[in-house]
This record gives C-alpha cells, sequence and structure tokens, in this order.
C-alpha cells in the first residue's frame, strides 16, 4: 500500500450556495509532488483552501498523516507541519521581509542553517531583507511567500500557482527551489498551470473538472499523451 | 498581478511630492502648529494653547488606539468603545477620592502615586469588562456590521445606567492631585502642569505601543493580522486569542483614557465616554482605520485645531473638525495612513 500523508474522500465544499467542490478525491503520496491541474475556475484553488481549513468541507474527509482534520481550526492543521502558498500569496506587505519570515518561524527563531539555504535558493531575500515586503516586485514576493513557507521544516506543503504572472527567468528560479525542496524529502500538492513547469516537476498527477477529480495517474502517463492533455484540460499544442 | 514586475529601485521612481507624501501626515501637524503661531496674536496664548491640544489630542489617541486596532484586526466596528472611558473615570476618580491623604498631599510623589493606583485600578477593571464584553456582546456578531453597531450602542446604554445604579445620578466633581493643580510658567506662557503630565504619559503609552508592534513577535501578529487575518492562522496563530488580547488591552486604554479625561475635566458623569466618542471617531477615521500611526497623528491634529479654532473663533470650533475631517477624506478617502487590507 503507497504511504499517503494526504487522502482527501469525497469531500463537498460550499460556497455561499455555490456547490465548488462535489467529492473530491485526492491522494498525496508522502515524498513526492503531487500535481493538481485543470481547467480555471474547477475547484483547485478550493480544493486547497478546504485542506487548510479556510473552507470547510460539509462532507466527506480530510485525513492527514493519520490524523482526520476535516473539522480543524486553520492554526492546529498549519501546527501539524502543513505550509500554505495561497494564490494570492498572501504577505504581509507593511512587514519587512524579515518580520515576513520571523512571522512565519512558528516554533522560534529562525535556524540559521536553513536561513542560508534558503538565502542561495532565493538571494533577493537577502538582498531586500529590511525592505518592506510591499515594495517588492510580483516575482520577489512570490519567492517570499514560498520561502516563508519552507522556513521550517513542515510535513506537507499547499502551493497554489507559483509561477502566476512570473516572467520566464524567475519561473526557473522558482521551479529549482521546488525541486530543491522535493529532493530534500518534502511532500508537495501543487496546483501549476504552466505545464512544462508541472511535466518537469510533478511525479503523480490529478485533473479536475467542475468540482471533481477527472483524471488521475502519474505525470508522466499525462505527459505523454498528447490526446489525454487536449481532453483534460484543453490544452493545445501552443502550450508547449 | 499579472503586470510585469518593474526591477528599478523603489526610490529612483519617486518624484519629489511623491517622496514627501509620505511624511505629509506628519508634516499636516507642524503646518497646523504654524497656523496657529502664524494667526495667534500672543506668543505665550500660542504656547498655552499648544500644550492644551496635545494634552487633548494625547488623551484622545489613547482611548482611540484600541478600538482602531479591534477594527483593524477582526473588522469589528465598537460603537460601545466609550463605556470603557466612563468606568475607567468613575473607577478612576473613586479611588482618587478614597486616596485623599495622597492624592490632597503636597508632596508631588504621593500625588503620582496616587495617580498611579487609579490608573492601575481603573485599567484593570475596565480590562476585566472588555473580556466580558468581547465574550457576550461582541463575539456572537462577528462580520455583521449593522448588528455590531446596535447591540454594542445597546451595550454602552446598559453600561451608562449601571454606573448611575452604583455611583448615583449626579455628576462627582473632583480636585486634581494637589500638585498637578495650577500651573507653570515657561516663556511667559502659562502651561497647565496636568495637560503637560497628560502629555507625558500619551507619549509613553505611544511609544509602549510602537514598541509592542515594532520590536515584538505579539506585534508582529497584530500587524499582520491587520492586514490579512486568513494568512495569519495559515502560519499557525490563532487569531481569535490575539484579538481577545487586543480587545482587552484596548479596553484598558479606554479606561486609562477615561481617568486622564476625568480629572482634566475635574467632573465625570456617565456619559463621559460617549461625550468624547464623536472625537474619537473622527480620529480614528481621518488616521485610516486600524492604523495607530494615523490615529496618533489625527488625534494630535484635531486636538490642536480644536484649541486653536476655540481661541480665534468660538462658534467655529463646534464644526472644525468635522471640517477637518472632511478635508482629510477628500485628500485621501482611506484616512491620512490607509492600512492595506488583502481581502
Amino acid at each position: 500500500m503507497v504511504d499517503n500523508i494526504l487522502t482527501l474522500s469525497g469531500v463537498k465544499t460550499n460556497i455561499a450556495q455555490y456547490h465548488i467542490l462535489q467529492g473530491v478525491d485526492l491522494e498525496v503520496p508522502r515524498g513526492e509532488v503531487t500535481m493538481l491541474l485543470g481547467r480555471n475556475g474547477v475547484g483547485k484553488t478550493t480544493t486547497l483552501r478546504t485542506i487548510i481549513g479556510h473552507w470547510r468541507a460539509h462532507e466527506g474527509s480530510v485525513m492527514f498523516d493519520g490524523e482526520d482534520i476535516t473539522q480543524m481550526p486553520t492554526p492546529a492543521i498549519a501546527r501539524l507541519g502543513v505550509g500554505f502558498v495561497p494564490e494570492d500569496m498572501g504577505i504581509f506587505s507593511d512587514l519587512t521581509v524579515q518580520e515576513n519570515m520571523t512571522l512565519a518561524a512558528v516554533s522560534g527563531p529562525i535556524d540559521s542553517a536553513r536561513l542560508d539555504w534558503l538565502f542561495s535558493v532565493f538571494p533577493a531575500l537577502g538582498t531586500f531583507w529590511a525592505k518592506d515586503a510591499g515594495t517588492l516586485s510580483g516575482g520577489q514576493k512570490q519567492m517570499l511567500s514560498i520561502a516563508r513557507a519552507m522556513v521550517e521544516e513542515r510535513k506537507l506543503y499547499l502551493i497554489d500557482e507559483p509561477t502566476k504572472g512570473l516572467a520566464p527567468a524567475i519561473i526557473s528560479t522558482m521551479a529549482r527551489a521546488l525541486r530543491d525542496l522535493k529532493n530534500q524529502g518534502a511532500s508537495i500538492l501543487l496546483v501549476e498551470q504552466n505545464f512544462s513547469v508541472a511535466k518537469a516537476l510533478g511525479d503523480s498527477a490529478n485533473v479536475m473538472e467542475d468540482g471533481r477529480m477527472s483524471w488521475s495517474g502519474t505525470m508522466a502517463q499525462l505527459a505523454a499523451d498528447l490526446e489525454l492533455q487536449e481532453r483534460l484540460m484543453g490544452l493545445s499544442m501552443e502550450s508547449h | 498581478m499579472s503586470v510585469a514586475p518593474d526591477h528599478s529601485p523603489t526610490m529612483a521612481r519617486l518624484t519629489l511630492s511623491e517622496r514627501l507624501s509620505v511624511y505629509a501626515p506628519v508634516l499636516l501637524i507642524i503646518a497646523i502648529i504654524i497656523l496657529g503661531f502664524l494667526a495667534i496674536p500672543s506668543n505665550s496664548s500660542w504656547l498655552t494653547l499648544t500644550v492644551s491640544g496635545l494634552a487633548m489630542g494625547m488623551m484622545i489617541f489613547i482611548i482611540a488606539s484600541g478600538m482602531t486596532l479591534v477594527f483593524g484586526l477582526m473588522d469589528v466596528i465598537n460603537f460601545g468603545h466609550g463605556a470603557f472611558v466612563s468606568v475607567g473615570a468613575f473607577v478612576g476618580v473613586s479611588l482618587i477620592l478614597a486616596l485623599q491623604h495622597l492624592s490632597g498631599s503636597p508632596s508631588l510623589a504621593m500625588n503620582l502615586v496616587a495617580l498611579f493606583i487609579a490608573i492601575i485600578g481603573a485599567m484593570g477593571a475596565t480590562a476585566v469588562m472588555g473580556w466580558a464584553f468581547e465574550k457576550v456582546i461582541v463575539k456572537p456578531v462577528y462580520g455583521h456590521h449593522l448588528k455590531q453597531i446596535l447591540v454594542t450602542m445597546g451595550g454602552l446604554i446598559v453600561v451608562e445606567q449601571l454606573i448611575i445604579v452604583f455611583w448615583g445620578p449626579e455628576e462627582i466633581y473632583l480636585m486634581r492631585p494637589a500638585a498637578l493643580q495650577g500651573s507653570i510658567t515657561f516663556l511667559g506662557a502659562a502651561l497647565e502642569k496636568y495637560r503637560l503630565v497628560a502629555v507625558a504619559i500619551g507619549l509613553i503609552v505611544f511609544l509602549g505601543m510602537r514598541y509592542v508592534l515594532r520590536r515584538t513577535k505579539i506585534g508582529l501578529i497584530v500587524r499582520a493580522g491587520v492586514e490579512n487575518g486568513e494568512m495569519v492562522e495559515a502560519l499557525g496563530y490563532r487569531l481569535r486569542i490575539v484579538f481577545i488580547g487586543v480587545f482587552l488591552a484596548g479596553s484598558a486604554l479606554a479606561g486609562l483614557g477615561g481617568v486622564l479625561w476625568g480629572l482634566y475635566q475635574e467632573v465625570v458623569t456617565a456619559h463621559i465616554g460617549n461625550d468624547t466618542m464623536i472625537l474619537v471617531f473622527i480620529v480614528v477615521i481621518i488616521g485610516g482605520l486600524g492604523s495607530v500611526e494615523g490615529c496618533f497623528i489625527g488625534a494630535l491634529m484635531v486636538g490642536l485645531l480644536q484649541n486653536y479654532v476655540a481661541f480665534l473663533e468660538p462658534k467655529v470650533a463646534l464644526i472644525s473638525n468635522i471640517g477637518l475631517m472632511v478635508a482629510i477624506l477628500m485628500w485621501r478617502p482611506m484616512g491620512m495612513i490607509p492600512v492595506v487590507k488583502a481581502k
């Protein structure tokens, strides 16, 4: 049996009167990068937000590392070891880069070896250490957001579209950082629209459609099958 | 977010006026003080008015600071904030009257001890009251502004009536502690000693608050929570606990403000809190809801303007602060130091 760090079974989430998630089943194997793919508006972000507890599943269950976290409050879920990088990055723009990082280190001062590693992955962090995070560029904010989630070792990282709206040069930095994280044995659930990044990083892939999982398999399988991609995500040849 | 990032250094992109606009609120205070100096014929009167304007501003700041943070952090509009001012004033004044041997003694040290005990007593009482108020009145109406306004206003009325039950309907007149009565003469201007003490206490509170907000982890959580509470929770902090702490501290500060305000007026009534609330709301709004710095600057502006205008043209004094609010909102609709909101 595969060792899953996170398992969603039949999760249904409503936002106001809308049934956004209509029974999501998802397995995130430990130590792997699991891709969550699909067109805009199919419920990828809502799935992540349901896992971290910003939205509540009204049916189904979310199991994390052997614990049922379906109804657990967000801070408690985070403290079990879940790092969250939201789609809007969730940067505190009134705080400096340093303060953003200090705040993210929930259990105490930042470990200096880990900080050195983060500086080597994201050199911009060091350069703008004392600056207000609000003055950073979009790419730098995204790096800060990911570095913030990585400042302490987490069992699982939920990362929502880290390359959205970024320049190609920054996208490759981001991809390298995520690969570094993966090589350290972290488990990652990644929402990504950039297919080449998804192809390079993903171990397994899950494609959503209308609030449900429409396909699950290995990333290699999906990457090799253009027809499948076309059918599941409406990807055309230009996106490769 | 989809716009290509601009990598040029921030300062190089700004024009002189953009760079100045960061300091504009502080420059406005200086401008008001200079305008007052030019408009008021006698320099000594100007100095007297400036000190009393600063004292009044500091007291309003102490009262308003908690309210602005409570709004910023949990989006709660507390119209009952004045209740803490009233209770603080009554508890403080009762303690000072009870400690007549200390407060009536000519020794400044003894007086300060009396004042200190009154302040601690008032802050303790209003902190406990704030805790209960949050649990009973505010918590059930999270996220509903209209309900918040109605129910917190109802809470204010109940508290005012309870004050009448405990202390009676009459106003209580009192003397300030002996050594804090009268004034000192400085450069030909008469400066009331008590106002100098109020300025000092206000400065201590402001600097203390700044220190906590900028240098401690709790402060980081509060500042981050004002901007994006959801993300603070996703990092693992229980915002609700932090909020209760802020509400409690804000109530205690309102209690401190009540003591200072009561001694300033030398008379307290059950409505003392509600009477200050118009100024407090003006200050919180022009400062930028949720901004402690904005609140501080706004309070000083309101205090100074009120005193200058009351001296020059008493009839205009009433509308001067409303006029100030209109002018500032036309200039910066979100207040002088707008708080970044992620939602």
